[in-house]
Parts: structure tokens; sequence; C-alpha cells
């Protein structure tokens, strides 16, 4: 069954995977926009407003003008290595949409198409693997920069990830604890019958949202780009498009960690309150998965949103505050969580 | 005198506002460590700024509404048959403190008398829109009410010559034949005088 490859499979996944990467850019894209919106309306401004209708051409514009600067490699750049950055940094971000299951089965021409690219049994694992290779990207472009502040930057993000990963993947483990599997689908099925894993998991989930943060290089955590410190960090000494895809690939980051919290913790496309399978027999099969989507797409916007609104309110940490606090808070407080989960799960299953 | 005022005050006396507070240094506590209460608390101000409505005035669609006394841009006056007040006396270039002002007088020919109202007349009257200073002193040293500052402001111009105006762009619509032009020109502050 797991073989049956044949040509419709393949067309399936290609046109899913032009659906989701397509519409991840897109959702990037109008993510830029809604932060400089978020921002003006936050700081009572109006924010952009002159491109199109209520500046909604803003994006296109920033876009077009990126393309038309002049692009700049420096003298003593290695240019293989400084063109590679930011692709890897666009390439790890795209990458990761694979493994989240955006909604149910349709049916479509006779087929029933899981609106997941790959269910693969090892998906948290996979994207696990994906966002801390996506470090390199910053590691690599601040490296073949050759420029002093890029290399801090670089610096900066590295530690700084390696010291969240850890707690990260310990709150993780808690969570597996729970659900008892590795794959985004099944975690998310479980929730729809049960509670969401925010309930619980509260102590890992904010310990895996602190660290997703720091892991998307986002303010209060964004000392690897910090402007009044490092000039523009790893990417001083970028420009036009290779600029834009380390800021775009930010909101990629963005908008598919969001989809991973969503998927782990509040229930993935599950809508809360109701009773899936009275509602398929109402509606049918293929409506319900649009409400699924649509639910989906709602729960991980919130989260994005929560990314912005936390930006323009919390000041970038000072250098020793984040070390300490990841390591000497977040690391020994998913340790607890771990131990705490461990031990009630026990406690339950033996008695 | 005052700064020993000022020393009594602040060894004697209380304070005299209540701004100045003395900064705590005490070590923080421990829901203060765990920066979360004070994360939420402004994350609370942040989200309650949404909905405060913005200050802006999208400029070019919408003005700001001016004082009546506001001191924007010169227009030199006619009478109620059209004819130019001014008679080039140059009492307004005197009064000028930033030397803002450069006039050209020419005499009246036979003929004119519809133009101009008395015997001299400015042939050329130009004004740097980026050397004055907007103070009015023009309009207060002209006797014969021919410079008022109206309720307008010079435009972004992209060279410098684009603001020295010269009588076509200062001069009032005539009011014979563009009554409604010279009304809007006029302003509400010159008809109370």
């Amino acid at each position: 069954m797991l073989l049956s490859i044949d040509l419709a499979l393949i067309v399936e996944k290609l046109v899913l995977i032009i659906v989701v990467v397509m519409s991840s850019l897109v959702i990037a894209m109008y993510a830029t926009f809604a932060e400089r919106k978020v921002a003006a309306v936050m700081q009572d401004r109006i924010g952009p407003n002159r491109a199109g209708p209520f500046g909604l051409f803003q994006p296109l514009a920033d876009g077009l003008k990126l393309f038309f600067k002049e692009e700049i490699i420096p003298n003593f750049s290695s240019k293989f290595l400084f063109i590679l950055g930011p692709s890897l940094a666009m390439l790890t971000a795209m990458m990761t949409s694979a493994v989240i299951p955006w909604g149910d089965t349709v049916t479509l021409f006779g087929r029933e198409i899981h609106l997941q690219i790959a269910d693969i049994n090892i998906g948290i694992l996979y994207v696990f693997g994906v966002v801390s290779m996506g470090v390199y990207g910053i590691m690599i472009g601040s490296w073949a920069s050759n420029n002093k502040f890029s290399l801090m930057g670089g610096l900066r993000a590295a530690s700084q990830i390696i010291s969240y990963e850890l707690a990260m993947g310990i709150a993780l483990i808690a969570l597996l604890m729970v659900t008892g599997t590795l794959s985004l689908k099944s975690m998310v099925v479980g929730q729809m019958d049960g509670y969401w894993n925010i309930v619980k998991q509260p102590l890992g989930f904010l310990i895996f949202l602190i660290c997703v943060f720091a892991e998307c290089n986002r303010t209060p955590f964004d000392l690897a780009e910090a402007e009044n410190e490092l000039i523009g960090g790893y990417h001083t000494e970028y420009s036009s498009m290779k600029l834009g895809f380390y800021l775009f690939a930010e909101y990629i980051n963005m908008f598919i960690s969001s989809a991973v919290m969503v998927s782990l913790f509040f229930g993935g496309y599950d809508i809360p309150f109701l009773n899936d399978a009275h509602a398929v027999e109402k509606i049918g099969q293929n409506w319900m998965a649009v409400f699924h989507i649509m639910m989906f797409l709602a729960k991980a916007f919130f989260f994005v949103f929560l990314f912005m609104w936390v930006r323009w309110t919390i000041p970038r940490f000072r250098y020793d505050q984040l070390m300490n606090l990841g390591w000497k808070v977040l690391i020994p407080m998913a340790l607890f969580n771990m131990l705490v989960t461990g031990a009630v799960i026990l406690y339950f299953t033996t008695k | 005198m005052r700064n020993f005022c000022v020393a009594i005050n602040t060894k004697y006396m209380q304070a005299l506002t209540n701004r100045a507070k003395a900064v705590d240094r005490r070590p923080m506590t421990l829901l203060e460590r765990a920066y979360l209460p004070a994360i939420f608390k402004g994350m609370s101000i942040t989200f309650g700024h949404m909905f405060k409505k913005a200050p802006t005035i999208s400029y070019p669609e919408k003005t700001r509404p001016f004082s009546p006394v506001f001191r924007g841009l010169h227009i030199l006056n006619r009478d109620e048959e059209g004819r130019e007040n001014c008679t080039a006396c140059g009492l307004c270039a005197v009064a000028c403190p930033a030397e803002a002002i450069t006039m050209e007088a020419a005499e009246r020919k036979a003929g004119e008398e519809n133009l101009y109202r008395e015997e001299k007349y400015a042939a050329k009257y130009e004004i740097n829109m980026l050397r004055c200073i907007f103070c009015g002193l023009c309009e207060e040293a002209c006797p014969k009410d021919a410079i008022y500052l109206s309720e307008t402001f010079a435009p972004a111009n992209f060279q410098r010559k684009g603001f020295i105006y010269g009588k076509d762009d200062l001069l009032i619509p005539n009011p014979v034949t563009e009554p409604e032009a010279y009304a809007k020109a006029k302003g509400g502050r010159v008809a109370a005088k």
C-alpha cells in the first residue's frame, strides 16, 4: 500500500506542494504587510495605505523595490557561500511546511487526497532537523560576508539557537510522552477526540513558545540582527533580493512555526465544540475540509499576530540575559516539566 | 537669587512637583524575575492602543484647519475695482527682518488707471519664500493695505527658484473678472479688517 506510487499520486502531491508553497509565500508576503499595519496600529499610526486600496499592494511594491535594487557582492566575500546563505535560509523555511497537516481529506476526481504533503511518522523530528538547518543560512551568510558585524550576528544567532533548541526539544519530549506519537497527523487526530494538548502541557507550551520566538530570531530575541548594535547583523552586507530572501524567510518561518504550534498544542484543524462526525454527515467531507483549513489558518494567524504583538511590545534582551534565560531558566523548567509529566503518566498507568 | 531659592527649596522644603522619583534599586522579586507578568502588562497596553484613534491627518487629502491669525503665503491685494494697491513704497522691504522682499517701482502711464490705484506701482515684486520667516511685519508696515499673509503655506518644490514668488504668484485674482477666486483668496481674515 505504501509503495503504490503511480502517476496520479505524483501529480496529486506535486499540486499539493505547489499550492502549499505558493500559499505560504503569499501568506508570508502579506505577513510583512500585516507587520507594518500592526506596528502602526499599536503605535497609534495609520501605516502603509498608499499602494492600492488600503495599501494592499504594498508587499508587491516592496518586492519590486528589492528586485530592482543594485545587487552588491562584496569583493572580499566568498561568492558561492554568499549566495548559498540566503538560498539556504529560504529553502529551509519552505521545507518545514511538508509535514504539516493542513486539513483532513478531500475527495476530488474520485481520489482521496490527504491535505498533508507527507505524513511521515517522525514528523516532529523532521521539523526539528529542518529548523536547525535554518541557522546555517544565517551562519554561512554572515561568515561569507567577511564583515565583523555580520560575523557577530552569525555568532549570536548560532549560540542562541543552540541554547534554545535544547529547551525546545525537552519541552517537546514531555509532549511526546503524553501523545505517544511523533507524527503530526496522529497528534492532531488525537486532539480532535480529547482535549487539546495545551490543557495537558501548559508549561511545555510556554517553554515551546518562548523557544520558537528565539528560533525565529524574533523580538525580544532578535540579537542576531540587532540594528543599533550590529548595523544589520548577519545581513549587513546583503542587498537586493538576497536581503529580501533573508527577510522573507523570517516571515515564512513565523507562519510555519505558528502552524507547527497549532498542530502540536491547539488541536491543528480541529474545530472546538463541534462533533466532526455529525458535521461531515450534514455538509459532506469536502466542505468539512474547507472549514478545517479555515480553522487551522485562523489559529495560525493568531499566532502570527502574537509574534507581531510581542515584537511591538517588548524590547530586545541583553545577550547575557538571553543566555541566562535559556540555560538557567528554560532548560531546568523543561526538565522539571518532563519529570512531572513522566511521574503523572507512570502514576496513572500503574494504578 | 533664583538659584539660591531653588537650593533652599530642595533642601528644606518639600519638592515643588511630584515628578521626581527616587530610583528603586531593590533586587527584583521572584515575580519580577519571571518577566511574564510584566510582559503581559505591556502586551495589554499595546493591545489597548489598537483601539485608539490615530492622530494622523492624511495630508494631501485632508488638511489641518488653521487659525484665522495664521501667517502663511503673502498675497498682494487689489481694491474693489481690481486695481493693485501696491505703490512700491518699499516699506515692507525695509520692515522685512529676513530681507526676503525685493521690488522695482514704475510710473503709471496714461490709460493704466484701471490697473494701478496710484501713480506709482511695483513693476516687479518678489518674495523669496526660503528667506521669509512669515513674521507678518510687511503686513504691519504696509500703509496701503496692499500685502497681507494668507492662510496657506508654500508648497514643496524641487528647485530653489521655484520658491521665489513673483507678482503673478502673489497677486490676488481680480474681483471684477473672477469674483469667486478673489473671495476665496481673500479668505475671512482681510474681510474682518
